[in-house]
Formats: structure tokens, sequence, C-alpha cells
């Protein structure tokens, strides 16, 4: 098999790979959108939020050091112990349910019955608090992340060579896939399958199904209003953890983390607002579809070159492929369709 | 409040009290929307609260399912006094309700709408429901059984797996009874069943909550403004106007009270 071809498949294989990182993001706002109507424009930094959390408590961090230093004049920066992964987890995942209490007790416990637009601003509001917030607390410093769970099962790092051994038997050309690509995809999939499971066969996902649909007839059945939204703000605040953990052991736990939300629209605009294998699919297709585009067109590597952009077709692919959705499609592959009886 | 029972002519037995209204008033700024109304709900009765446009039918359903909370008064129920409440807690008390306007799961197939109602009765938590053995299980099981006998019983088993959202207004409002009584509910409230409907469809739903009543022995209790239907369902009715109890008691007696006939054929004020 040619080099050239070998070579389109690593591509195609890798823009897979990062669809999935892509559809991690999206699945946070879904879980929002879908039970609340809202549009939780602070997604992605909750994943940055929760990965910094992560790697403090993991690393033994004071919380507020500098805050606690200015104000006392003191010199403390670590507790000076370090934290197993497996446990810093449970109390990241403890951290991010408190958020997901504090959100609905003190922003939109008072915003019940606005307008979408009003409850978007207010995520918008949150995102810069949070992220504020978020560097108020553990410093703004970029931060690796290593993630290891007992048995050292560590998150890989670096090329598969088992692929690359087997690629290079059959086609006497290497294949390259990075390890991290492979576990986050094998996460994701657990994470959908979790999660969809959970909204279809639970009561509490059929309370939360029930509360998206009708505010006032879930109330007449007996469900908390309450109650559901902090659930599914805890579950957005899980999904973002797990978002969190997968980018920052990537590309680091720092600020940029914060703007692959922007990525994640794209996605949902083809995925649909509404649908948890939307999120996926749409974040395969963007991923796959700005790899190829970039690979093909960017680069000109396909049709012997006879189109050729110069590159950085990435930046701008997704988002026309979601103003194209928009005009033809606009509640997405897999969003509910709007059936209204006049 | 009585703690007698005694057989109608029909061979029902109607229980004692279940919920009592104690000189209850509700304001909405300076409007009264409801002027010390008292009145009792008895086990397995059709209780009927009915009144012109505006006078204040609907907000009383609201106070006793908890939508809102009336300045004075107080509400008993089941022999207690009732603390202020939300409505998905009256919910869990075993009140169930429909509304005038339709209140369903319009994205959710008939089947699931109805299995909302079943939510109270669901006890497992998640850890059992994820392994999906012994008690989540059990229960998946019994409650399906419990909603598959209730579609059954009001004849919507062909719409079963239909988005309620593609439903006419005829069948989603047997949709929503459907929901309200797979809660097995000590009182059942329907605001305005029969509103909007046709002769048939007036006719279809008078003989469900007769047969609801009949069957399931459930207690109801129905606002609708239409007196014709009402005097042939119910077996004591409250009367309203402006916010004002004007009569209550059997269909005879209410039919009969000058106040009454005034309230609704409209009086010469002198």
């Amino acid at each position: 098999m040619s080099e050239q071809l070998v070579f389109a498949m690593e591509v195609f294989a890798n823009g897979l790979m990062s669809g999935v990182l892509y559809a991690l993001v999206a699945l946070g706002f879904v879980l929002i959108y879908k039970a609340s109507g809202i549009f939780n424009f602070a997604q992605g930094v909750m994943a940055l939020f929760a990965a910094m959390t992560l790697v403090g408590i993991q690393n033994g961090q004071v919380p507020f050091a500098h805050l606690i230093n200015a104000i006392f004049g003191t010199h403390v920066h670590s507790f000076g112990w370090n934290i197993s992964s497996a446990f810093a987890l449970i109390l990241t995942v403890g951290v991010m349910i408190l958020l997901a209490w504090a959100v609905q007790r003190f922003v939109f416990r008072h915003l019940v019955g606005q307008e979408p637009i009003i409850l978007f601003m207010a995520t918008i509001g949150l995102a810069y608090f949070l992220e504020g917030f978020a560097d108020l607390m553990w410093n703004s410093e970029i931060k690796t992340l290593t993630f290891c769970l007992p048995g050292e099962l560590c998150l890989p790092q670096g090329m598969n060579l088992a692929i690359d051994d087997a690629a290079y038997n059959a086609w006497g050309v290497g294949f390259f896939i990075d390890n991290l690509d492979i576990t986050a995809t094998l996460v994701a999939i657990v994470l959908v399958i979790a999660l969809v499971a959970f909204s279809q066969y639970t009561k509490q996902g059929r309370a939360m199904r029930a509360v998206a649909d009708d505010h006032q007839a879930a109330l007449s059945v007996g469900i908390s209003l309450n109650f559901i939204w902090v659930l599914v703000w805890s579950l957005a605040g899980f999904v973002a953890l797990v978002a969190g953990i997968m980018w920052g052991a990537k590309s680091g736990v720092q600020f940029s983390l914060s703007l692959i939300a922007l990525k994640a629209l794209p996605v949902l605009m083809l995925g649909g607002f509404t649908s948890i294998p939307g999120a996926i699919v749409g974040g395969l297709i963007i991923g796959v579809g700005e790899k190829m585009f970039e690979y093909c067109f960017g680069i000109g590597q396909c049709f012997g070159g006879v189109i050729n952009l110069g590159g950085a077709t990435e930046n701008w692919f997704a988002y026309v492929l979601a103003l194209v959705f928009l005009v033809f499609r606009p509640q997405g592959l897999f969003g509910e369709k709007i059936i209204e009886r006049v | 409040m009585s703690n007698d029972s005694y057989v109608t002519d029909d061979g029902r037995t109607i229980g004692p009290t279940v919920m009592e209204m104690k000189n209850i008033t509700l304001r909405f700024g300076g409007v009264k929307a409801i002027t010390d109304i008292s009145f009792d709900i008895r086990e397995g009765e059709i209780r009927a609260i009915i009144g012109p446009n505006g006078a204040g039918k609907s907000s009383m359903l609201n106070v006793i399912s908890g939508f809102y909370v009336p300045q004075e008064g107080e509400v008993w129920y089941k022999g207690a006094k009732r603390p202020p409440m939300k409505p998905y807690q009256v919910a869990g008390q075993g009140i169930a309700r429909t509304f005038q306007n339709i209140a369903l799961f319009e994205g959710m197939t008939v089947l699931d709408n109805v299995m909302t109602g079943r939510l109270r009765q669901m006890k497992a938590n998640l850890f059992e429901q994820a392994i999906w053995k012994g008690k989540a299980e059990r229960e998946e099981v019994e409650n399906r059984e419990k909603v598959e006998r209730i579609i059954d019983f009001l004849e919507i088993q062909a719409i079963r797996k239909t988005p309620v959202g593609r439903l006419p207004y005829g069948l989603k409002k047997r949709v929503e009874l459907a929901r309200a009584l797979a809660a097995e509910p000590s009182i059942l409230l329907l605001d305005e069943p029969m509103a909007g409907m046709n002769v048939e469809e007036k006719e279809d739903m008078s003989r469900f909550i007769l047969d609801m009543n009949d069957e399931f022995g459930t207690t109801i209790a129905l606002i609708e403004h239409d007196m014709g239907v009402v005097m042939d369902l119910s077996d004591r009715v409250v009367v309203m106007d402006y916010g004002k109890k004007i009569g209550d008691g059997t269909p005879s007696e209410v039919r009969n009270n000058q106040d009454v006939i005034d309230a609704y054929l409209g009086v010469a004020h002198d």
C-alpha cells in the first residue's frame, strides 16, 4: 500500500480521535440543555476548573494560597503531600457537585421562568466568574496532569507501538496513533453508554427528561425541579471533569482549555442540541471532516493537489459546516424535530 | 368533618372526610380570588366545584395541589393540618392532578408519560437500578403492569408508543388522565376535564370518570363550568361565584338553590 494512502488513513484515524474529544465537551452542553433549556456557555470553563481542581488536590496545593498569603503575610503554598489520583478524582467529583449546587442555589433558582436569552447571559457571567475563581483558587500557572489509577494504570502518552508495528508489517509503513487518543475514545464510549442508559432506564433519568419537557407537569407528578437541576449540573460537571482530564493530559492544564468549548458549538449544531448520541456523531464528523479537509484541500494532497488553500483550514472548517447545517437542517442530525399542532 | 360512611343510591360507599378546606382566602395583590371558603372532600366520592368563568375554581384547585399558597385558612388532609408545601411535595402525598391546558411531556411517548406518574412508587436507588436485579427489576415489572392496566382501561393501547406531541386534543386529555391515575392518588383533581370537547368526547370522558371512581375507588374532585355534565356525575357540588361559596350540597339541592340559579342565569340588580 502506498505511503500516501497510509498517511490519509492516519489522518482519518486521528480525526476520529480528536472528534471524540470534541464530543466529550459537547456532551456536557447537551445534558444541561436537555434538562433545563439553558445553553451553558460555562461548560468549557467548568472543564478547566475541574482539571485545575484535580491537579491542585493531587499536588497538595493550598487553595487560595495567594489570597491567604496576601492577607496574613504568610508563605503557604503546599500542604506537602501527594494524593493518589483515584482519591483526588473522588474529591474533585465532590467539588463539582458542590459547584452544581451553588450554581443552582445562587444563580438559576432566582431565574426560574426567565427568557432563554437571560439564562444564557447568566451562564456567560458564570463562565467569567468561574475562570477568575479558578485562578484565585489554584493560581494560573500551566500545570501538567498525570493521572494514574491504582495498579500503575496511568493515562498513556506517546505513540502506540503495537499499531505502528502491525501497520509496518502489513504495509511497510508506520502508522501513528497517540495512546492517549485511544484511551479517550474508550472512556468516551463508556461514558456515553452510561449516560444514555441513565437517561432512558432509570427513574432519575425519566424524571430528568420529564423536567426538560414541561415544568408544571413534572411538578404535578411529584418531581422536585431543584433536585433534578442540581443532578443535571452535577452530571455536566462530571462530564466536564472527564473532558478536562483528557484535554489536560494532552495539552496541559491551562487557560486555553476553556476555549475548547468554542469547538463544541459546531459539533452541537451538527448533532442537535438535544441528542446525546448526536453529540458523539457530530463530534466525529467535525473531527474527521476538519482533518480530512485540511489534508485534501488545505495542504493539497488529494486530486493531484488541484486545490491547495495553503493550510490552516482547521480553524474555520467546522464553523462553515455548522453554518451550512443551520440553513438546511436547523435541528441538527439527531435533534428533536419540533412538532407543533395548530 | 365527618367520620361516618354512607351508601349512595347506586350502591357506592362514601367514606369519611379525607380533605377539608377551612376558611381559605387567596389574594393576588389587592384582588381577592377566593374569599373565606370552606368545604370538605370525602373518600370515594366525586366532588365537583362549579361556577361561572372567573369564579375562582381553578385557583381553588391550585390551592389544593400546592401551586398557590393561600394567605388565610387551613388545609386539612387525612386528619392533619398541612403546612405550606411545594407542588411536588403535595404530589408526593398522593394528590394527583390534570391541567386545563394539558401539561404533558410532549417529546415522550404515551407509555413514558404514564410511567412518570409512577415515579413516586419507585424506591430502588441508583445502584440497584444499575445492576438491574432484585428490587429495581421487580419494581419496573410491577409498575409496568399497573400502567398497562390503566392504559387498557382508558382505551389508549393503540397509541402507547406514539409521541404525545402528535396526538389530537381529546386523546391528550385522556393521556393526562392516565398519568394522574397511574399515581394511584388518594385524591384526583381534574381541571375542566371536558373543556373544548365535542359531545361524544364529553360522554367518553364522563364514562371514564365514573368508571374510574367505581373500579379503583378513586376520590375525584373536578372543576367544570358545564352544569349539565356535572350534575349527572357528581355526588356533591360546591358552587362558587366571584370567589365566594354560594352553594354546597347534592346536585338536586344545588339545582334548587336560588343563589345558584341567580349566578348562572343572571339577576337584575336594583
